[in-house]
């Protein structure tokens, strides 16, 4: 699994990380989308896939 | 599907005896035509989406538009005057690359890091108001001694606007939120807060303070005017809502005695139970977006310009989505529940709002856990006038130790 994600769509709701925290973070100054493990391990692709879907602008591709 | 089908206004007279179940129309709309002609107050025919995989669809798609001269008022008495672009700083009623401007200016400071490290001081704003309660008890309105001051206090302190203004803005905020008030009260509780929001924006340029709107106006390149609106913006977004999930909320816990059971059991459950219950009670009715150019959906073609309505507590009552949606399930998967909105718009608060529930209402419970009606259920207040359902009031009472 390899994570992309678009911080010019990003509409910063975190979702991603109140979903996958071991994976997504939001940025400290902005808000927008952290990605802390572009390529997480298999225990948390669940939670990925989950917050993929879960983004409301469609930020994250997997 | 017939093509004489008759246009229909948006549902929302809900059965007598069910204070927390949608309206039973939209159930009814949603297994036969989940994209249905609409009839808007205005005239206008439109189309109102029931099911959740199209109401996803239409907040996630940007050839919807959500600018306020686009669209036509789902619900009568919510528009004051003709369509008109939305003034500087209202984001909420914009496009990008407007929208996206503002926002940007926002996220960081509602993010769930963020909201969490508040969790002490609303644990503390909650506890005052329980204390406060007990003393002037055995009875209570929880609206006021509870739902409306606790997340009214807190966006104060986090936008920084005197908490002693919290009554004012709000008394003002409801008569703006009411479907039963005149155009004329509207008009005048519009201009009492943007003439408020505007003195205290000016104060803060003078004077800068360490809080929300204070490090906007020193940090941000906004207009007096954007500055005043977003504030006003915000306050608004922060106030009814939430009070409005927390009365509701207690009340349907009330009413569901074994999953009340469950949650005081485990303290682990209440963040699934903030899920649950921003679920199954769907406080906001619905929003609206205006199409910018002919659109199939669901197998019906929305023409450029007609608006289409979503509405909340359908989508998050599909059965294709939620099993068996009726039922208040503290355990049940919530993922995907569309309470918060979906695509760019969605809530730019709920962070706030989650950890608002997750501490105010195990904490009513832990406080009086024999909390009950103090009136007959029909004799609770519903708030089917106004564009957030709740309660208006919520006499309570409980055992004195």
């Amino acid at each position: 699994m390899r994570i992309d994600v678009d911080r010019g769509r990003c509409c910063g709701a975190g979702m991603c990380a109140l979903t996958a925290p071991e994976v997504f973070d939001q940025s400290e100054d902005d808000g927008l989308v952290v990605v802390l493990d572009a390529a997480p391990a298999p225990e948390h692709e669940a939670a990925v896939r989950r917050a993929a879907t879960l983004c409301p602008s469609g930020a994250i591709t997997l | 599907m017939s093509e004489f089908e008759a246009p229909v206004p948006l549902p929302t007279a809900r059965k007598a005896g069910c204070p927390f179940d949608p309206p039973e129309e939209l159930a009814r709309l949603r297994g036969e035509r989940p994209i249905s002609p609409m009839a808007y107050p205005d005239g206008h025919v439109g189309w109102l989406v029931t099911s959740h995989a199209l109401v996803r669809a239409v907040l996630a798609d940007p050839r919807f538009s959500h600018r306020a001269d686009l669209t036509h008022a789902p619900i009568g008495g919510t528009r004051v005057g003709p369509a008109r672009p939305a003034p500087p700083g209202i984001f909420t009623s914009m496009d990008p690359p407007e929208h996206t401007r503002y926002r940007h200016l926002l996220t960081g400071q509602f993010t769930v890091r963020r909201m969490r490290r508040l969790t002490g001081r609303i644990q503390e704003i909650t506890a005052e108001h329980l204390d406060a309660m007990e003393r002037q008890g055995p009875t209570a309105d929880l609206m006021e001694a509870f739902a409306l001051p606790i997340p009214g206090l807190v966006i104060c302190e986090l936008l920084g606007v005197p908490t002693t203004e919290r009554a004012r803005f709000q008394s003002d905020m409801s008569k703006l939120m009411s479907l039963e008030v005149s155009t004329e009260e509207k008009i005048a509780a519009f201009g009492a807060l943007q003439a408020f929001m505007l003195d205290l924006v000016l104060a803060k340029r003078a004077e800068p303070t360490d809080d929300l709107l204070g490090g906007l106006a020193t940090a941000a390149d906004l207009t007096d005017e954007e500055l005043a609106n977003i504030g006003g913006v915000l306050m608004g977004a922060g106030f009814e809502t939430t009070a409005n999930m927390l009365a509701l909320g207690a009340y349907a816990l009330m009413s569901h005695p074994g999953q009340l059971a469950a949650l005081r059991a485990d303290a682990d459950l209440a963040d699934q139970a903030v899920e649950e219950l921003l679920r199954y009670l769907s406080v906001i009715p619905g929003t609206v977006r205006a199409a910018l150019e002919d659109v199939e959906l669901g197998g019906r073609i929305v023409k450029a310009g007609q608006s289409v309505t979503v509405s909340i507590p359908a989508a998050n009552h599909d059965p294709e989505h939620f099993a068996d949606p009726g039922t208040l399930d503290l355990h049940r998967p919530t993922a995907g529940h569309v309470a918060f909105g979906h695509g760019i718009h969605q809530c730019l608060g709920q962070q706030l709002a989650r950890v608002e529930m997750r501490v105010a209402l195990p904490a009513l419970f832990d406080r009086f856990p024999a909390l009950r009606l103090a009136v007959p259920p029909e004799e609770v207040p519903l708030r089917t006038d106004m564009m957030i359902y709740g309660v208006h009031r919520l006499p309570v009472t409980w055992d004195k130790e």
